[in-house]
């Protein structure tokens, strides 16, 4: 028994080429993302030391010591309440502003949880302090 | 007297060379599109929540910062000292520039300190905390 070639013709179907190609396009226009840049946006005073006076009262001290441990007014606070603090803190006082000084050994990533944690609680004004 | 259409002409698109324009497209955005610019030294960002994207990749200058306290500006390497001439020189060239400070999240804040005052000297004060988003 012999079996019969069905298709006699040698080339390749072009005809659906183009809808393979569009398909690519669009697979790797939709896959590639640009990374942007996201990150905690701040705007740092302008130089040379001017002395503002500011009431006692509307400064909140946030101390970050090495550990990454944070005190707010005195008062040791877990990383994760302090946006709640900050919070009822400036429901009371708008114009408080929020003072952040940090150890010299503070990590960096508990500096940055502690500014997240100021930014969730909608505080606008914060004082970076030099730590050294 | 009556005119008759002498040529006839196909009213069909050539679709023959549809595969290679849009191969050629394909190709354009491929080449085209660039992943990363420049990779600067090897940082793990710390997380953040309340992130904000940056709005332009030309009015952005990056400065990376790694565990062991080396900076990087475009892709050499620098002392603290020397960051108030060089992102001076860009404050310059660009006013609106924005500065994306690149930290590895166990970088001591001595440095950082240091870097923010650098800065200031420098005018170049709108500053991003590069950071990755806090998933929870």
């Amino acid at each position: 028994m012999k079996n019969k070639r069905r298709f006699k013709s040698g080339e390749i179907p072009t005809s659906s080429m183009a809808d393979i190609a569009f398909l690519l396009l669009i697979f790797f226009l939709v896959t590639t993302t640009i990374d942007t840049d996201k990150g905690l946006g701040i705007v740092l005073p302008p130089p040379g030391d001017v002395e503002i006076e500011i009431k006692k009262k509307n400064i909140l001290n946030c101390l970050i010591n090495s550990q990454g441990a944070v005190l707010l007014d005195e008062e040791p606070t877990p990383v994760d309440q302090i946006s709640g603090a900050v919070k009822r803190r400036l429901a009371e006082n708008p114009l408080l502003i929020v003072s952040v000084k940090s150890h010299k050994k503070t990590e960096y990533s508990d500096y940055v949880r502690v500014i997240d944690q100021l930014k969730t609680a909608n505080a606008m004004r914060i004082s970076i302090a030099n730590s050294n | 007297m009556k005119f008759s259409r002498k040529t006839k002409i196909s009213s069909e698109i050539p679709t023959a060379s549809m595969p290679d324009i849009i191969f050629m497209l394909l190709i354009f955005f491929m080449v085209t599109t660039v992943l990363r610019e420049s990779s600067g030294l090897p940082v793990e960002l710390p997380k953040a929540k309340r992130i904000e994207k940056l709005k332009s990749r030309r009015h952005t200058s990056q400065i990376w910062v790694s565990r062991e306290g080396l900076i990087s500006i475009d892709d050499r390497l620098f002392n603290v000292s020397d960051i108030r001439h060089i992102m001076y020189d860009k404050r310059v060239s660009d006013p609106m520039i924005t500065v994306s400070l690149k930290a590895d999240e166990s970088a001591k804040m001595e440095l950082i300190s240091g870097i923010h005052e650098e800065l200031r000297q420098a005018d170049a004060l709108k500053l991003n905390y590069s950071t990755k988003t806090l998933v929870n």
